[in-house]
């Protein structure tokens, strides 16, 4: 049998594939969501007066980012239930990527905090604007502008790498690809097809992370 | 019914070690050669050229490493290729660290000082002197902490390959986990080996680019 393509029974199964892109995104923007907090939470945690906390939270940074996303979700598939939580795998999926996206969170929000000199904070109050503003204006966004294309990138990194969630069968859209590809043994015009997928929700969220970039922080710093 | 994790099973996991290691080293060289023709491309003097490799660093960047892997297994397969599985697999991660390092020396080669370049040329020096003498030497000492660090995601990536059944470290745990029913134990085992790969890389890493930023400032 020669090398023949049919692409047909993809376009056959494309709303489910489709469907499969919306359990990525959800995946995606849970996963995000419960990365910030970790990641926020982590700063906290990281600047700690108390060192085992600071140790800790630094051991929790270096074991995520110098292990695999997949040994990490296969020990949670397992580690969880264990901990008497019974979630199913979209769930458990979701805690990986959040827990994975929020190490690196850590790491970024943290040079974002640094990276506003003190004295910016004290000529605020010198010019009299009130903390609350001088939190919302002179800290918050001129750190979120600085490290907004690291924790965009990083967000759209936790997208694709939600791909890996469905070796737990959650569901997102390779696992639907595999369904899809069990059922017609077509694997390369599914993959194919769902890689042209994937790459046009990296671009769809990369156009909205640099639209909300410049109706906010496109404004002159010197 | 569980024999437990003995000496039998540790060693399952190191011979598993030894092809992520060796998918690492091969990915790690035919990124690093391809990679330096698409940093090169990258920076061509032809916009064409340009183009062509930011079309293809964008899409091995926006698409997932799991289905580049997926795409270039079935995809040679399909061609007619009668390939091993990890010479399949080598090619995808060949593919995707070429781009990811080519990204990485490009911002490196654009770090060098446009004057020297400019030198050079003023003193009669080709392209390929230009920059095998005096941008890639500089642009080298500039990119070291970020290609170190991208060795770390290229190890961790290799993990991947189980995935397409091939039996690297990943894999090989997987085995073993289904084999004596203690998958928190032979996971962490598992964590724990990669993690003794991965964590001297960072600190590499992060103590190269701590000293860059000394002396440039």
């Amino acid at each position: 049998m020669g090398p023949t393509l049919d692409f047909s029974v993809v376009f056959d199964a494309m709303p489910l594939l489709l469907w499969g892109c919306l359990g990525t995104l959800g995946l995606a923007v849970a996963g995000i969501a419960l990365a910030l907090v970790i990641g926020v939470l982590g700063v906290v945690t990281r600047g700690s007066a108390m060192a085992p906390v600071r140790i800790a939270t630094i051991a929790f940074i270096e074991i995520i980012r110098n292990t695999p996303f997949l040994v990490q979700i296969f020990f949670l598939f397992f580690a969880l239930p264990g901990l008497g939580l019974k979630l199913n795998p979209t769930v458990t999926a979701i805690i990986a990527l959040g827990v994975n996206g929020g190490a690196y969170a850590i790491e970024i929000i943290r040079g974002g905090v640094q990276s506003i000199p003190r004295g910016q904070t004290e000529a605020g109050l010198a010019l009299g604007l009130h903390p609350a503003q001088v939190f919302r204006l002179i800290i918050l966004k001129p750190a979120l502008r600085a490290i907004y294309p690291a924790l965009t990138g990083q967000f759209i990194m936790l997208t694709l790498t939600s791909s890996i969630c469905s070796s737990v069968a959650a569901y997102e859209l390779t696992s639907v690809a595999q369904r899809i590809e069990s059922d017609t043994f077509r694997s390369f015009e599914v993959y194919f097809t769902i890689t042209g997928l994937y790459l046009a929700m990296s671009w769809l969220l990369m156009s909205g992370f640099a639209l909300i970039s410049r109706r906010n922080f496109s404004y002159p710093t010197r | 019914m569980s024999k437990g994790f003995g000496a039998a099973e540790f060693l399952f996991l190191l011979e598993g070690l030894k092809w992520t290691l060796l998918l690492s080293a091969v990915a790690f060289a035919g990124g690093g050669v391809f990679g330096l023709l698409v940093a090169l491309g990258r920076t061509a003097p032809y916009a064409a050229v340009r183009r062509a490799m930011a079309g293809y660093i964008a899409v091995f960047q926006g698409t997932p490493l799991l289905m580049q892997l997926f795409v270039a297994y079935y995809g040679l397969a399909l061609l007619g290729l009668k390939l091993p599985a990890w010479v399949a697999v080598a090619i995808g991660f060949t593919l995707n660290a070429s781009a990811f390092l080519g990204d990485i020396w490009r911002g490196a080669i654009e770090a060098v000082p446009r004057g020297q370049d400019e030198a050079a040329s003023a003193l009669g020096l080709h392209y390929g002197q230009r920059m095998r003498d005096i941008v890639l030497p500089q642009a080298f000492r500039i990119a070291q902490p970020a290609t170190v660090g991208y060795l770390v995601q290229l190890i961790k990536g290799t993990s991947l390959a189980a995935i397409v059944g091939f039996i690297e470290l990943a894999r090989a745990g997987q085995i073993v986990s289904n084999q004596i029913f203690e998958p928190i134990l032979v996971f962490g085992v598992v964590g724990a080996i990669y993690f003794c790969l991965c964590w001297p890389l960072s600190l590499l890493s992060a103590r190269l680019e701590a000293k860059f930023a000394a002396a440039t400032r």
